[in-house]
């Protein structure tokens, strides 16, 4: 078949790009070697636009192992345990077909955790939809949730936390970004890197079949009026098979069998196998003949670019191939013997007794083209006084819309078709600041928290990226973890354009300098650009997923209130910055103005403190103030303890509105009973930490002075009333 | 007292059950769907998981693995029989217990806390109940919705087979309280004999403070005792 410029531009290489390949490898490509570049050239494979901007992430402190570069990050937790942990993106072929695109976005994860060695303890999610009003919103909500539950359900692992939110700007590019976090013993981790020549190459788990060929392609560009007809383009999963992978892999990785091991994730068996025999600066010879295959007269072409799920590649110690076979065949897994690793540096595949590519591997992946792309700086909208009648908008009524809008709902209708407790470790679920997953057999314990605020970058992106990476420290912080590393998930538009482009930048930009002056460096994570359609690009959306460890699970902390009679104190200053807050949004109808600042020497001291007395256990409860400011957390801390507030607003240089509204960054709400009251002003006065006296909690309401009393009965029906009412519920 | 796990392709709360039982010094081994017999055990346990992935009907494909011959002589000579979500489906499949487990009613996998009334003390699973009102246990199924024609239903309820019933926390039994539709709100039953119980809720996840609570501890309790 004569390779065209139509062939060329289906395959989403570029004029120039061709013609490099042409000159790396000093022939025209024949259609599968063509296939194979597209695979390997995407921009979701070969981070062509972002590699530039990403190596200014901090990838290391002294609790990291490995940082980017594997399927996944890995921290030193002590005690020989160690967390691998990573987050990835399923976007374009979950607004596909949202069922399996979720699924397989758990599925594809979970691999990437478990080809470390590392059992899966735990999975969060970050899910975005469009305006509740969308048409499509509720069928794609109804099937991402369900997909993400009907895989992490069925392989056991339970799904402790996460966040869903609705924006308009996700109307036709909905966001789900998966996590997913592992143990494993230190000395027993797993690379891609193969090492040593004439090794046996190993295909092992489900058969190959005709679904998802050029997915990585398919999200590597803007969808148009015809997304729908890339429906092929999707994975289907199986978490059966991947329980039964799953416990096989972890069977034969007890003993030294495995060399180096990757799973077949985007751009399947293609870039697994060149991955792995460029990192080991090996060859890599395959038989097309022995692929494992779920369909009669598969191509090589189609072998080389299925993304079926469920599948690993392996290079094993030669003389262990028995009984690692006895393995999967237990298992009833396929287990293939379907090449070598050779010093030839070329990628070679045969097929029918003919070699039908082969491809000097550096040109696949070290000559990848690196753009320099254009960016354009964003305009950082300034703030400004705003004559707002805030008599006209009650503080209860106000309180009561923000709690019944879709963003701020309650939200057990999506938890709950999540198995949160399975494996018997889950010690906080969702609703939380943080999930808290036991160490199995240990008293000590993970925190882990997925957040983002795509309207704070989007406003700008600099604050933005510093914000969410803050709060995402403040979250593990408020359960009582140290925070150790992050992985994050870069949704943006088409960095073609300039304005995107300078989204990304600045958003990485404000990423690093919190991860720098937090020390809480990126160890995992995944760029997915194009998330646009009909040149209408979704709000820059980072997601950002941290972990830390609580080494005692007798000092954890929780954010409900434990007692009447005891204290709320905020910590932190509360300018009542309203620009962009939830109160703008959902009740005055302001979407403008900039973010609340990021002061990092703040973010630190305040959260270096409340880690401190937390320790000490001198606080009852904590909860950090994000977004809908001090009122919208205390609510929130009174409905999960059922236990009310009396407050009285301890600062009159701002308008009322704005202190209980405002979304002041580097602040926490911490309870304190009667008996530790001194020495925590004591010690927050020591280190000179602002604090302010709230209230003082009291049986079943919440109390405005002079203002309002409301049951907390009341706020629990108004605050779980929206998923049901959507859903017409009861 | 001895016990056995059967691990079938699938099962996923066959550690959490493992880890319960010896938590309260019962004496256990894994058992491999595939073995061909079953080791002397007083107790044996099909957990909760998705056996064989749910595939065909939940837990029809493992109601005809090999080692399930040996579990229902077990069961047919007396010997105690738990099964667990999953394992409450195998149950039925094989016919030691009556009635099928359909979809939620709301067609939706849920995963929550739920309280039961114990219905029936009367036996070596729940004796240790008797202080109690209500417990709380964890449910995660997504086919829990319990149905047995009427005469079945009659049968369970004339010999107080019913072991529990989904209720709130003051005990009431009714359509609000009743998280998936199940027929009488059950949740559990017992046979004949009372030597075998499939119960939706997952005993084995509250068996410690730090899980929000320990009424599961009380059945593997009741076990040790008797």
């Amino acid at each position: 078949m004569e390779i065209t410029p139509e062939i060329i531009d289906r395959h989403g290489i570029k004029p120039e790009e061709y013609k490099k390949i042409i000159s790396l490898i000093g022939k025209k490509p024949n259609m599968l070697e063509l296939g194979i570049f597209s695979a390997m050239w995407n921009e979701h494979c070969s981070y062509k636009s972002s590699k530039k901007y990403l190596k200014s992430l901090p990838t290391k402190n002294e609790k990291v192992i490995q940082g980017p570069g594997e399927n996944a990050g890995v921290i030193d937790i002590g005690d020989n345990d160690a967390i691998v942990f990573k987050i990835e993106s399923h976007n374009h072929p979950s607004f596909i077909e949202p069922y399996q695109g979720a699924a397989t976005g758990v599925g594809g994860i979970l691999r990437d955790v478990f080809t470390m060695g590392a059992r899966p303890i735990a999975i969060l999610n970050s899910i975005h939809f469009g305006s509740h009003e969308h048409p499509k919103t509720k069928n794609l909500l109804n099937g991402v949730v369900s997909g993400i539950g009907g895989y992490g359900n069925c392989i056991g692992v339970p799904t402790v936390g996460g966040e869903v939110k609705f924006d308009s700007s996700y109307n036709e590019n909905i966001l789900v970004n998966a996590m997913a976090v592992g143990l494993v013993k230190k000395d027993k981790i797993f690379y891609s890197k193969a090492k040593g020549y004439n090794q046996p190459v190993i295909y092992v788990g489900s058969k190959t079949g005709r679904d998802g060929i050029h997915g990585a392609s398919m999200a590597s560009a803007e969808f148009d009026e015809n997304a729908e007809s890339k429906k092929p383009t999707v994975q289907v999963g199986d978490p059966f098979t991947e329980k039964l992978l799953l416990e096989a892999c972890l069977e034969l990785m007890k003993d030294d069998s495995i060399i180096s091991i990757q799973d077949m994730g985007a751009a399947g068996l293609t870039s697994s196998s060149i991955e792995m025999a460029s990192k080991g600066n090996l060859g890599i010879e395959i038989n097309l003949n022995k692929i494992p295959c779920r369909e009669k007269k598969m191509t090589p072409y189609e072998m080389m670019l299925s993304e079926s799920q469920e599948r690993m590649l392996l290079i094993i110690n030669s003389e262990k191939i028995e009984s690692a076979k006895k393995i999967f065949v237990k298992w009833g897994l396929d287990f293939s013997v379907i090449g070598k690793t050779t010093n030839t540096k070329n990628l070679i595949l045969n097929f029918n007794d003919e070699e039908v590519a082969k491809l000097p591997l550096s040109a696949l992946s070290d000559d990848v083209p690196i753009y320099d792309r254009k960016w354009e700086k964003n305009k950082a909208p300034l703030k400004k006084k705003l004559q707002i009648d805030y008599k006209s908008f009650k503080i209860l009524e106000s309180l009561k819309k923000i709690l019944m809008s879709p963003n701020n709902a309650e939200k057990s209708w999506v938890w709950e078709q999540y198995d949160q407790t399975v494996m018997g470790d889950t010690i906080q679920k969702s609703g939380g600041d943080s999930a808290v997953v036991r160490i199995h057999g240990k008293n000590k314990g993970v925190a882990i928290t997925v957040d983002s605020s795509a309207h704070y970058c989007l406003a700008n992106p600099i604050i933005g990226g510093k914000q969410i990476v803050s709060e995402c420290w403040r979250n593990l912080i408020s359960v009582g973890a140290s925070p150790i590393a992050i992985t994050n998930c870069l949704n943006f538009g088409n960095p073609e354009k300039d304005k995107i482009m300078g989204q990304f930048v600045e958003c990485v930009d404000g990423i690093s300098q919190a991860c720098v002056y937090l020390d809480f460096p990126v160890v995992s994570g995944n760029v997915s650009f194009y998330n646009e359609t009909k040149n209408k690009a979704i709000s820059p959306t980072p997601t950002i997923g941290g972990v830390g460890l609580i080494k005692n699970l007798d000092t954890m902390m929780t954010n409900n209130i434990k007692e009447i009679g005891s204290f709320i104190l905020v910590i932190g200053k509360t300018l009542g910055h309203l620009n962009q807050s939830e109160f703008f949004r959902e009740v005055v109808g302001i979407k403008d103005g900039p973010p609340p600042a990021v002061n990092l020497f703040n973010e630190k001291n305040n959260g270096l403190l409340v880690q401190n007395l937390i320790s000490k256990k001198l606080l009852n409860s904590v909860h950090d103030v994000s977004s809908g400011g001090i009122l919208f957390a205390l609510t929130e801390m009174c409905m999960s303890g059922n236990i009310g507030v009396k407050i009285k607003i301890p600062n009159n240089k701002i308008m009322p509105h704005e202190y209980l509204f405002g979304e002041d960054q580097s602040r926490y709400l911490i309870e304190v009973n009667e008996k530790n009251k001194n020495e925590v002003c004591k010690t927050l006065e020591k280190n000179s930490i602002f604090y302010e006296m709230l209230g003082k909690t009291q049986k079943d309401s919440l109390v405005l002075d002079k203002e309002f009393n409301i049951k907390l009965n009341d706020l629990v029906e108004i605050n779980s009333s929206w998923f049901k009412s959507y859903f017409k519920e009861n | 007292m001895k016990s056995s796990v059967i691990v079938f392709p699938g099962s996923n709360c066959d550690r959490d059950i493992a880890v319960a039982l010896e938590k309260f010094q019962i004496k256990n081994q894994m058992i491999w769907h595939n073995d061909a017999s079953l080791p002397k055990s007083d107790l044996v346990v099909l957990p909760g998981g998705f056996s064989y992935g749910d595939y065909l009907r939940t837990g029809c494909i493992a109601s005809k693995s090999k080692i399930l011959d040996d579990v229902i002589k077990h069961a047919k000579n007396g010997g105690l029989l738990l099964g667990i979500c999953n394992g409450f489906q195998i149950l039925t499949e094989t016919g030691l217990l009556p009635g099928v487990l359909l979809r939620n009613k709301k067609l939706r996998f849920l995963s929550k806390n739920v309280f039961l009334k114990v219905i029936n003390f009367n036996n070596r699973f729940c004796h240790n109940y008797k202080k109690k009102d209500t417990i709380e246990l964890p449910i995660a199924h997504n086919e829990g919705n319990y149905f047995a024609n009427e005469k079945e239903i009659k049968k369970l309820e004339d010999n107080d087979l019913i072991a529990f019933k989904y209720s709130d926390k003051e005990g009431n039994i009714n359509e609000n309280t009743n998280p998936n539709g199940s027929s009488q709100n059950i949740a559990g039953i017992l046979n004949n004999k009372k030597n075998i119980l499939g119960m939706m809720p997952h005993p084995e996840r509250l068996i410690d403070p730090l899980l929000s609570g320990e009424d599961g501890s009380l059945m593997f309790e009741s076990l040790i005792k008797s």
